[in-house]
């Protein structure tokens, strides 16, 4: 995915806005400076423990407007559906948009509708744009990291991934998990402040290749302590059971971001007192080698290096 | 977790780490093969060779069962997916590994039939559910899997269902084992003996190499703990000339092995000899359907057309599952040779040595 992005799409579509590869593109104003986004949604199954793609569709580009130090205002919206998609499930869909952008205080201003044969798409697609403002205080950008910078996770992970894999695959586990999904924007808007240098929310690839990202875009190395990483027992349990890794699994509720050493106990406190980030945490910080490698300390003090996910996790034959 | 977080405790890891380094302390350096995937990747994925002497080389050996699956089984596997009214149901490390011509992931994208299950009678339920539909199963691992197959076929053998099918390419470890110690090309000074094949196969197979060969065999679990305590007790058994069969996973594994499952696995399968991928035949080391289940047997149901297997030019695949060759020591190695472009399939498999040297950048 990324040699496609860097290799077709940059290449051929190269401009200032797009090549800084950012969560959203940002765009200034005469009296301010604005975050443009667009995300789409297939994910399957429509309806999961905890969401909806409507809730997905939602909460996605919110959040990618979040990580960027922008405040979300305004949402699109375009759908396609196929043939014979029952209409109880649109309107399900479309009642949970509206509650996830209530809650999440945008509106949805424009959108589009469109239905195609059956099997052109599978069962609904959903792609939502956002425009947001920029908060006066951020300063969000990899070229201002520095060695001895905090990385912060927002909660537990993996917990999407989990879900969604339970729900499509009908697995049977006396457990339930539920996703995270869920806007962020309250809890970002809570800790923008100067002293945090970047913010991206962990979601395909998960946690791993988020922090592969950042590494491999800053220069700078990063180094994780696993043990401080916040992971759900059932999430784990899963994981152990089908030989899948939660650091590489999708978060969609979460945010990973790089704060100053000086300012990190303090936004860590704030975040804690928010229902979205009781679980936060320190786990690891910037270092200051640059091989672009992300070292992961082991539970039991070993280490090893972290790549980013290529393709599915698969669980293994025996 | 129960019986999970215990056996990561870090400050015993630290312990057994310093143990180790103790009681090698003085040996010459000495090679110790962990012959299943599955403690590749647990070695890998706890940084464990980090914690232990330099002169302690783990070796990963033929124990990934996706890794050692001949070319022509894959190619057999498409062609199966290609007939009219079948479904081709595997597990899922199978779905990426390259055939000839193509791969199952391939097929599933040209809109053949091919699903993932994780378990054979998932399969079964597959055909139950299809009566129209043939659904052919891979038949893939080793002794840890095939006990669960042969159960499915029992089963579809009591329901008399006629639409179900394994094609067989299950191995058995030990031959392999005994291969690599006639093979002489690697030095072997202790086995770190498979978790879940000798749950069913107990330990007094593992005689053959310490009698015939004079090597210390320890079963191992996959945790943290488990590896390094197998490790130690190598190396006590190396120190002190002794050779013999050790059980590190007492909590499991029991001295005669799992009765029901070998009971299972003789009700329905017979010996061959089998091809590994990038090793060759061995002797008896295969399992097929035997008289009483060949007809659950897919080869015997359909006619296949002519396929001409290729070989992997520049893939040392085979050399790496025999221990002798690492996978940086492959000129094709995380350069031609990626899990999103694998050559072998000792990347492509979740346990492939390959895939988790690149993984986890030992």
């Amino acid at each position: 995915m990324h040699d496609l992005i860097k290799g077709l799409f940059l290449k051929n579509l190269d401009n200032p806005f797009l090549n800084k590869r950012g969560d959203s593109a940002l765009i200034d104003t005469k009296d301010k400076c604005l975050a443009y986004t667009t995300d789409s949604f297939v994910i399957n199954p429509i309806f999961f423990p905890g969401g909806d793609i409507g809730k997905l569709s939602v909460c996605g580009t919110v959040n990618d407007l979040s990580v960027s130090g922008a405040r979300p205002r305004y949402l699109s919206c375009g759908m396609i559906v196929e043939e014979g998609f029952l209409y109880k499930d649109l309107e399900r869909i479309t009642l949970s948009i509206k509650a996830a952008s209530k809650k999440a205080g945008v509106y949805m201003v424009t959108g589009d509708f469109k239905v195609v044969e059956k099997g052109a798409v599978d069962k609904i697609f959903i792609n939502t744009s956002g425009i947001g403002e920029i908060f006066k205080g951020a300063r969000l950008s990899l070229d201002h990291i520095r060695p001895g910078d905090k990385v912060i996770i927002s909660g537990t992970i993996g917990d999407h991934g989990a879900a969604v894999l339970l729900a499509r695959e009908e697995l049977k586990f006396t457990s339930r998990l539920f996703s995270d999904c869920a806007s962020i924007n309250d809890l970002i808007s809570s800790i923008i402040c100067k002293d945090i240098r970047f913010m991206r929310d962990p979601t395909r690839g998960g946690l791993a290749t988020t922090l592969k990202e950042i590494v491999l875009e800053s220069g700078y190395d990063i180094s994780i302590d696993e043990r401080r990483i916040p992971v759900k027992e059932p999430v784990r349990a899963l994981c152990e059971i089908l030989g899948l890794d939660p650091l590489y699994m999708a978060n969609e509720g979460k945010v990973l971001l790089i704060t100053s050493a000086r300012a990190a106990s303090r936004v860590l406190s704030i975040m804690k007192r928010h229902p979205l980030g009781r679980k936060a945490r320190i786990i690891g910080e910037v270092e200051k080698k640059k091989q672009k490698r992300v070292y992961l300390k082991t539970a039991i003090g070993g280490t090893r290096i972290l790549d980013m996910l290529r393709g599915e996790q698969i669980p293994r034959i025996c | 977790m129960k019986y999970i977080d215990e056996f990561r405790n870090n400050k015993l890891a630290e312990k057994l780490g310093r143990a180790i380094f103790d009681r090698a302390a003085g040996l010459r350096p000495i090679n110790l093969m962990e012959v299943c995937g599955t403690h590749t990747m647990s070695i890998c994925k706890f940084g464990i060779r980090r914690m232990i002497p330099k002169d302690v080389d783990l070796i990963s050996g033929p124990g990934c069962p996706v890794c050692v699956t001949p070319k022509s089984y894959i190619d057999k596997a498409i062609a199966f997916s290609r007939l009219q009214g079948t479904i081709v149901a595997t597990f899922g490390d199978m779905m990426q590994v390259p055939g000839s011509y193509s791969s199952l992931i391939d097929e599933k994208t040209n809109g053949r039939s091919v699903k993932v299950v994780y378990s054979p009678l998932d399969a079964v339920d597959i055909a139950e559910g299809n009566p129209e539909k043939k659904v052919i199963f891979l038949g893939i691992g080793f002794e840890t899997t095939s006990p669960t197959v042969a159960a499915s076929l029992v089963y579809a053998k009591k329901k008399g269902l006629k639409n179900f099918f394994v094609y067989p390419g299950h191995k058995v470890i030990l031959p392999a084992m005994e291969a690599l110690l006639e093979d002489g090309r690697v030095n072997i000074d202790g086995f770190l003996c498979p978790a879940h094949v000798s749950t069913i196969i107990g330990m007094t197979p593992y005689n053959i190499i310490t009698k015939r060969y004079n090597i210390p065999c320890v079963i191992a679990g996959f945790e943290p703990l488990d590896i390094l305590q197998g490790i130690l007790m190598l190396i006590e058994q190396i120190r002190s000339k002794n050779k013999y069969v050790e059980n590190q996973y007492k909590r499991v594994v029991k001295r005669s092995g799992n009765k029901k499952a070998l009971d299972l696995m003789k009700e329905v399968f017979s010996i061959e000899d089998s091809e590994w991928r990038g090793i060759g035949t061995i002797p008896k080391s295969g399992l097929t359907l035997n008289k009483k289940y060949s007809v659950f047997n897919p080869e015997n149901a359909f006619s296949l057309p002519p396929i001409k297997t290729t070989h992997d030019r520049g893939c040392i695949c085979g050399n790496v599952l025999k221990g002798v060759k690492r996978p940086p020591d492959c000129k094709l190695f995380a350069k031609s040779c990626t899990p999103v472009t694998p050559v072998g399939a000792c990347m492509v498999s979740s346990e492939g040595t390959c895939a988790a040297y690149y993984r986890y950048r030992q």
